[in-house]
């Protein structure tokens, strides 16, 4: 039965157990221990008492501070607004020209459009804000409903083809799809929507001629006899700039397929001011990009 | 082999079993066939056909010789060491992947089932239950039945709960792959896989249970506490946090009985206790057999170990809400949950220390013997990552390091560090003497191994600290306008460098489970003992007997 041994190496017994040759020692347990044990026990006791900690029934012990996680939150928000609102007022209240000719006020609409843009635009635009194929470069001059800071805030406001009521609609019709023109007609409208902006394709030139009248008759309404757009979202397509592409196999597909680029709406999303912000940081960025 | 181990009666139940197994695949097929379940059901069927065949094939063999009775049975603990390398290479190697998917998010290839989303909880259930649970399964029968003087009750429960218990882990990984999950973090297993490893699990207490009671020492050693507290508590977990109703019994697709924070506080329950009973009290009776019978050393004290013990089951069940902390969880819950997490460090060191002066009077053994360093090198990190647990778990620190990799970092510290060098330890020194060897087929690999997962895991803490606590900073920080100064994006392109470190140091620690595995693999297959003809210098026979260690 239960016989202690002495250890030779540490000097302690044994507990007199064995267990498949395995021995334990009856060391006393080093006071190390109690002592952090009472140390971490009345630490824990202090912050009971100071703080909300333990369920009464249907309420709980509120604790000495009265401190509260969510009025705490609430109040350091309120905090940071405050601090914001020297500037952020004025971004509110005033013309976006006014806030365009105060160099110190661009300065703060750089540091935070920054983060804003990151965080909420370039999923689409890119994070330098170059787009890609159907989501518009925001660096260049070439803007479908407009590039003046107003402009840009509307549009960030409601959308493009959004759920907002007054969201800007623009629809390139499928009229390969849906019969309007016959693939033939196709490709002489896109032989003569590419000679427009100087990149001719090897094509007689009775096709030219064709799809000039072609384009006369179907495109004319939206992107004006002169093809440089009207204005509403249908764009100028004499010029380099190209949402889904100028080569032969994306302007098929686009006139075969259509068009309808989606751009949701922020009104909800983001504040006025915000929504300001972002619109003279995108302009800003274009001005930093032309020289 | 194993089963001319078997009475026949023993196979006849076997053979029961598996054909019952099959019939319940052939319901979840029929009931499921519109479903994803009815895929499972398939696999469940075949399952069951492969120990039907292999009951079989073995059913005529001669019936075992009574002499078994006098030794211990080892045939399951053998096989889930196996079973233990297998997930550690596949659920390390799926870890590793994932982990440059996060360096090159593309490398999908466009499928679903290669999204991160899928493959993560493959390694985190492939190495937690597929190796950590065999690990676990395959070393407890081995220390239940050596520390109580007794073999374990009957053949076939054993092999029950371990082959259960790798369905479970098939039915969850293959599941991710095909997007079944309940979305519980840790317990994404549907309804129908819970209720297999409950019945699993219920079966391996009753064993552990009726082992003790067939015990011949007068006490219970502290391992056998360890374990059974893992085992209980476990099935207590899984039971609570599994609740749910599932849209029709023909459907994988279940919801959970809780909704709202009181499901993130019961998800966190389960999720801290499944760290503390799963991969801190079951790995710690591991610790205290096998640290102990290696280092020739007795425990330094008994009495601390009783202190570790109930401070560790106690405090532990608190602790859960510090992983909710500033969210709609209400103050108070986080303030206890914090508060015990603080005492639960004292409890956790008190093991780490009796584990470290355990091996006072053997240090020289621990310089030259690469196996009892492994397990010198997990106490050491077992109390690197309780401390770092307690001081996350304080609010303040909590609001800079949650949600950041500082939270993974520290997972793996745990993870790597702790729970799979003791099992390394442990498997190193059990493997020889299970298989009638003299030693490992090469000292020398388990060295390399060593090293390999201590660069590995150093690699990938450090990687992750940083990386993290970058993080943390980059979120909070201010310009002087008030507004935030980086975007979220900002944060990712910091994280590029850390993520390959990260990637790195895990591809180390993989190929020193791969060494690791190679190395058992050869220790198996060498001339067992009795065949070279020096089995008087056998350090441990094949199959030890049950009479008392005098």
């Amino acid at each position: 039965m239960a016989v202690e041994e002495r250890d030779p190496h540490s000097g302690y017994l044994t507990t007199g157990h064995e267990w498949n040759g395995i021995k334990e020692l009856n060391t006393p347990v080093p006071r190390p221990v109690y002592l952090f044990l009472a140390l971490t026990a009345l630490f824990a006791v202090v912050y009971w008492v100071l703080m909300p900690a333990w369920p009464v029934g249907r309420t709980y012990t509120k604790g000495l501070l009265g401190m509260d996680q969510r009025t705490s939150v609430t109040s350091e928000l309120k905090q940071a607004a405050l601090e914001r609102s020297a500037w952020m007022k004025r971004i509110e209240t005033e013309a976006l020209p006014a806030i365009q000719a105060d160099a110190g006020l661009m300065q703060r609409v750089r540091e935070t459009g920054r983060t804003l843009f990151a965080d909420n635009c370039a999923a689409c635009h890119g994070r330098e804000a170059r787009g890609g194929p159907g989501f518009p470069d925001l660096t260049t001059s070439s803007w479908l409903w407009g590039g003046d800071p107003e402009t840009i805030a509307e549009t960030i406001r409601v959308g493009v083809n959004s759920a907002h009521k007054d969201s800007r609609v623009s629809q390139m019709p499928a009229f390969g799809r849906d019969k309007m023109l016959e693939p033939r007609q196709i490709e002489d409208v896109i032989t003569y929507v590419r000679s427009l902006s100087s990149q001719p394709r090897s094509a007689p030139a009775a096709q030219v001629e064709s799809g000039r009248d072609l384009f006369a008759a179907n495109c004319a309404a939206c992107h004006g006899d002169d093809a440089k757009g009207i204005g509403a979202g249908a764009p100028n397509l004499t010029d380099s700039f190209w949402l889904y592409g100028g080569d032969v196999e994306s302007l098929r597909r686009t006139l075969t397929q259509g068009r309808q680029g989606h751009m949701p709406t922020w009104e909800a999303r983001l504040t006025e001011a915000e929504r300001k912000l972002l619109a003279l940081y995108i302009v800003d960025l274009r001005r930093k990009e032309q020289p | 082999m194993y089963v001319a181990q078997l009475t026949l009666p023993e196979r006849r139940a076997a053979l029961a079993l598996a054909c019952l197994v099959a019939g319940l695949g052939l319901t979840m097929a029929v009931l499921g066939r519109d479903d994803l379940l009815g895929t499972h059901g398939a696999l469940v069927i075949a399952c069951g056909v492969v120990v039907a065949i292999v009951v079989m094939r073995g059913f005529y063999a001669p019936s075992p010789s009574p002499e078994r009775l006098s030794s211990y049975y080892d045939d399951p603990t053998r096989a889930g060491i196996v079973f233990a390398m297998i997930w550690a290479i596949v659920a390390m190697a799926v870890g590793d992947w994932v982990a440059w998917l996060l360096v090159s998010p593309d490398l999908t290839f466009d499928a679903a089932w290669s999204s991160f989303g899928r493959l993560r909880p493959v390694h985190t259930s492939g190495v937690i239950f597929g190796f950590g649970g065999n690990a676990l399964i395959a070393t407890s029968f081995y220390v239940v039945q050596r520390t109580s003087r007794a073999r374990l009750p009957d053949q076939v429960s054993p092999w029950f709960v371990l082959l259960g218990f790798n369905l479970f882990c098939i039915l969850a990984a293959s599941g991710y792959l095909m997007g079944i999950t309940q979305s519980k973090e840790y317990a994404e297993p549907e309804w129908y896989a819970d209720i297999w490893l409950v019945i699993v699990w219920v079966a391996y207490f009753g064993l552990y249970l009726r082992t003790l009671a067939r015990r011949k020492e007068p006490h219970i050693y502290v391992s056998n506490w360890y374990y059974l507290a893992f085992i209980l508590v476990v099935a207590v977990l899984h039971i609570v946090n599994n609740l749910a109703v599932p849209v029709s019994l023909g459907h994988a697709k279940s919801y959970s009985a809780f909704a709202g924070v009181q499901d993130a506080m019961t998800e966190w329950w389960y999720g801290h206790n499944a760290v503390a009973f799963f991969l801190t009290s079951g790995f710690l009776g591991m610790m205290y057999y096998f640290m102990p019978k290696r280092a020739g050393r007795p425990i330094f004290s008994y009495r601390l170990s009783i202190i570790s013990f109930w401070g560790i089951t106690f405090m532990y069940m608190w602790a859960g809400s510090h992983h909710l902390h500033y969210t709609a969880l209400p103050q108070w819950v986080q303030t206890l949950g914090m508060t015990f997490s603080l005492m639960l460090l004292v409890p956790s060191w008190a093991s780490a220390t009796n584990a470290l002066l355990t091996l006072n009077g053997a240090w020289h053994k621990v310089r030259d013997d690469a196996t009892l360093r492994f397990m010198m090198t997990a106490a050491v990190f077992y109390g690197l990552t309780t401390f770092e647990g307690s001081f996350m778990a304080i609010r303040p620190v909590n609001s800079l390091s949650h949600y950041t990799d500082w939270t993974i970092g520290h997972v793996h510290a745990g993870a790597l560090g702790w729970v799979a060098l003791i099992t390394f330890g442990s498997l190193y020194s059990i493997v020889p003497s299970l298989w009638g060897k003299r030693a490992m087929y090469s000292p020398r690999l388990v060295e390399v191994h060593y090293w390999l997962a201590i660069a590995g895991t150093l690699v990938y803490v450090i990687s992750m600290w940083n990386s993290g606590i970058v993080q943390g900073l980059m979120w909070r920080t201010y310009n002087d306008s008030g507004t935030l100064a980086y975007s979220f994006v900002d944060s990712l392109v910091a994280m590029h460098p850390y993520y390959v470190m990260r990637a790195v140091g895990g591809l180390l620690f993989l190929i020193g489970t791969v060494v690791g595995a190679y190395n058992i693999w050869r220790t198996m297959r060498t001339p067992a003992l009795a065949e070279i003809g020096d089995f008087a210098e056998a350090p441990a026979r094949a199959a030890p007997t049950l009479a008392a260690a005098e």
